[in-house]
């Protein structure tokens, strides 16, 4: 992989200024270094007042950490996105198509397009599921699509996040940030907004209300609580939602419901917006220790008493191992060919895979089918050859945890570093809302960016930051 | 709205006014230190006293001093009263009822927690105590500002009013009590001008000084005091003033609901009972006793609040 073959989304393969970045860029330049540092402490200033940061668990004195944020915008052009988010309906659809049908008939295994086995001894597949409609036929309300970038139009799908996706809240923090901190950016560019997202999550939420629902829908998000890593987003989508925020403990089934107690007693909710995983979601029908949860939910929702978003047992459509399915799952529900591409996966349940990977171990990503956070995976082209050789036992021992894939050279975008200008890879996270009224896909997203120079892991646990995600006007 | 957002708000802004509350009190004894002629540090004992933080500050310490007495009040993390302990428990109390405050008021708290954390984060020395006491009060007002300038007048705003109005109540009567009790356990120091003084202190320890003043002129003496801290309704850190403010929120609370609420009907008879007395019937019946019931009805109603509004499962 030479340096030259990196896509830069601000200088192009050449070091031409790509369109996109114009703007931005004639601005950049006449700004003061001095000025724009000041500013880069001003930013962490505001974010440490407005609370964004992040539990690391385990560790009291870090208790609450800020993920660091970068001043230089991602710029993508109106045209680009239009495509790009065309690609990703399409995929959305597909997926919430492919969880229906996974639930009930299930045509696409009678098909012969997947092995029955990747369903039935699949973790994520959740039989209390079997046969149960979700309200409004929706699955996955929310859905964050993670994507990467090679080249000018070459965008690839890393992985699908049909559970419970977060990192919203800092798409819209991040975007309010440089609103104050450089207004006249935006009198210069003309970029598509973001704010309407969490007014579009709550209309989309009450859109798929059970038949339970009398008059308009109580919508409540459910979190973990404040120990949670994740709760100050918990936190600042149930307050700009205005929807109440409530844990375990504040819920109970009540006459066929679950309801919430209130100061004035219990009061049902029509749709959950659930921030725990399924596993914890109900003791009494998944794990039996968990106090996060709420006993009997998952009798209500079989009852058409409650709507949970995103249902449970989505996570049967962002297995990685069912992410090598995707094309097939596309074509298959939606009888066009992917507009996306998917990364070239080896499954190394494949024996002829296995083979290939093992011979291929330096130039190859590995990963494990259930793993996140970026930690159980073996980037082959930086790793050690005790890594690799400690990994080819891993893999050897148990193929079918994992999949592989070729180290893309992903594109890079300019951070702020000490002495100017500084290329970083970086990924995309769109964020897509499904509803029985159609598809909503905000313009722009998450863009995280790896800090450290030439590093590949974007993952805010290890050194990754963010960024505002610009999509220009048409 | 969820009975536990109830208890967060009640607690949060219990919290915030404990803080301020224990920033005067320490404001208080340094001035008595400073205009006093005797050597000892007694005044501390009381000014802990007051602070209702004396027995946990004598099983860590043999021993009372300005410096360790301030500094146990200050950031002492093992005194869950101390100013410090105070602004992390009104910030994680925020924290958990943040969809239910306003952006301004959560970025009062949190700035306010991050400022003082930083602030308490070593010993104060002497010279910077005013500076320090100062900030205290200024991040106080400012949550206060923002709350009573942005909150919608609904009933997370009466939930977090009387959690500020029944810490204040409490904390008034708390001051008057050591002050009598401890300062003047006989009748005959009454009058003198070690006598004149203390009162003066308490006056200041709630900021109503000036007011008294415009009230009284030069004039006014122990009595006067007392009744102006116990009875007068003008008076917004008086306790007729905090409990009649809880009477007025637990009253918007049970607007539209059939049954009376049983933490209201307490305050009433609270208001009709004790607080209906003239001054001079609370002295003869005995200001200590007087003070002792007032808390502990104080408390009980604390308690019914919680119940009334099912602050737990």
């Amino acid at each position: 992989m030479s340096e030259n073959t990196i896509f830069d989304e601000m200088w192009g393969h050449d070091a031409q200024l790509r369109a996109p970045y114009q703007n931005f860029h004639s601005w950049f330049d006449q700004e003061d270094p001095k000025r724009l540092r000041a500013k880069n402490r001003e930013a962490e200033e505001l974010f440490r007042l407005t609370g964004i940061t992040f539990n690391v668990y385990g560790r009291a004195e870090a208790e609450e950490r800020l993920i660091p944020f970068d001043i230089i915008p991602r710029i993508i052009s109106g045209a680009e996105w239009a495509k790009l988010s065309r690609g990703i309906e399409q995929r959305v659809r597909a997926i919430n198509a492919f969880l229906h049908d996974i639930y009930h008939t299930q045509e696409i295994l009678k098909a012969g397009r997947i092995p029955a086995e990747m369903i039935s001894q699949n973790e994520a597949f959740l039989p209390q599921m079997i046969g149960v409609d979700a309200p409004g036929g929706v699955y996955t309300h929310i859905v964050g699509i993670d994507l990467v970038r090679t080249g000018p139009g070459e965008f690839y799908v890393l992985e699908d996040n049909a559970r419970t996706p977060s990192g919203v809240s800092y798409m819209l923090e991040n975007r309010e940030t440089m609103l104050q901190m450089f207004p006249e950016l935006f009198s210069k560019n003309r970029v598509q907004s973001v704010q309407q997202y969490p007014i579009d999550l709550r209309r989309s939420l009450a859109a798929c209300a059970p038949n339970a629902t009398n008059g308009t829908p109580t919508v409540a998000v459910l979190t973990p609580g404040i120990y949670n890593s994740a709760y100050f987003e918990h936190a600042f989508l149930a307050d700009q939602m205005g929807v109440e925020l409530v844990e375990g403990h504040d819920l109970r089934v009540v006459d066929g419901r679950v309801a919430m107690r209130t100061t004035k007693g219990y009061e049902p909710i029509d749709v959950l917006y659930r921030r725990v995983d399924d596993d914890f979601l109900d003791p009494l029908n998944f794990n039996p220790e968990s106090q996060l949860g709420v006993p009997g939910i998952m009798d209500v929702y079989r009852a058409g008493g409650i709507t949970i978003a995103n249902a449970p047992g989505t996570g049967i459509a962002d297995d990685k191992a069912i992410y090598s399915y995707m094309p097939e799952i596309v074509e298959f529900y939606t009888g066009e060919r992917p507009l996306l591409q998917n990364v070239p996966t080896w499954r190394c349940s494949e024996p002829d895979a296995l083979a290939y990977v093992l011979d291929n171990l330096e130039d190859l990503v590995v990963k494990e089918v259930h793993g996140s956070g970026g930690y159980g995976m073996l980037i082959g082209p930086t790793a050690s050859k005790k890594e690799i050789a400690e990994f080819r036992k891993k893999l050897k021992a148990r193929p079918k945890n994992y999949i592989a894939q070729p180290t893309l050279s992903l594109s890079t975008v300019p951070i702020f570093a000490q002495k100017g200008l500084s290329p970083r890879h970086v990924d995309l996270r769109p964020f897509v809302l499904v509803s029985p009224d159609g598809i909503k896909i905000t313009p722009g997203g998450l863009t995280r960016v790896a800090l450290k120079k030439g590093s590949l892991v974007v993952n805010s646990s290890q050194g990754g930051g963010t960024k505002d995600t610009w999509v220009l006007e048409e | 709205m969820l009975g536990k957002t109830a208890n967060g708000l009640f607690w949060m802004y219990r919290y915030m006014e404990r803080a301020e509350n224990t920033a005067r009190l320490i404001e208080t004894g340094q001035r008595i230190a400073l205009t006093r002629l005797t050597e000892t540090d007694d005044e501390w004992l009381s000014v802990l006293q007051s602070a209702d933080c004396l027995s946990g500050y004598n099983a860590t310490h043999d021993e009372v001093s300005r410096e360790l007495a301030v500094d146990w009040m200050l950031r002492a993390k093992e005194n869950p009263s101390s100013v410090l302990s105070s602004i992390n428990a009104a910030r994680q109390n925020a924290r958990l009822v943040r969809t239910a405050i306003t952006g301004e008021v959560w970025e009062a708290v949190n700035s306010a927690y991050m400022r003082l954390k930083d602030g308490l984060s070593r010993k104060v020395s002497e010279r910077d105590l005013p500076a320090t006491l100062r900030l205290i009060r200024q991040h106080a007002a400012l949550v206060r500002g923002v709350t009573l300038g942005t909150m919608l007048r609904n009933e997370i705003y009466d939930f977090a009013r009387l959690g500020t109005f029944l810490e204040r109540a409490d904390n008034t009567a708390r001051i008057l009590d050591v002050k009598y009790y401890v300062l003047l356990p006989s009748a005959r120091a009454v009058g003198t001008s070690l006598d004149n003084v203390q009162w003066e202190t308490i006056l200041r320890s709630v900021s109503a000084r000036g007011g008294f003043r415009m009230e009284h002129g030069a004039g006014g003496g122990p009595k006067e005091i007392a009744d102006f801290l116990i009875l007068d309704k003008r008076m917004p850190r008086s306790l007729a003033f905090s409990v009649s403010k809880l009477c007025d929120n637990l009253g918007y609370l049970s607007d539209g609901t059939d049954q009376g609420l049983a933490s209201r009907d307490r305050v009433i008879a609270l208001q009709d009972g004790l607080l209906s007395k003239s001054i001079d019937d609370i002295f003869d019946f005995g200001l200590h006793e007087f003070l002792q019931k007032t808390l502990e009805e104080l408390s009980g109603i604390s308690s019914q609040i919680e119940q009334d509004f099912r602050f737990y499962a």
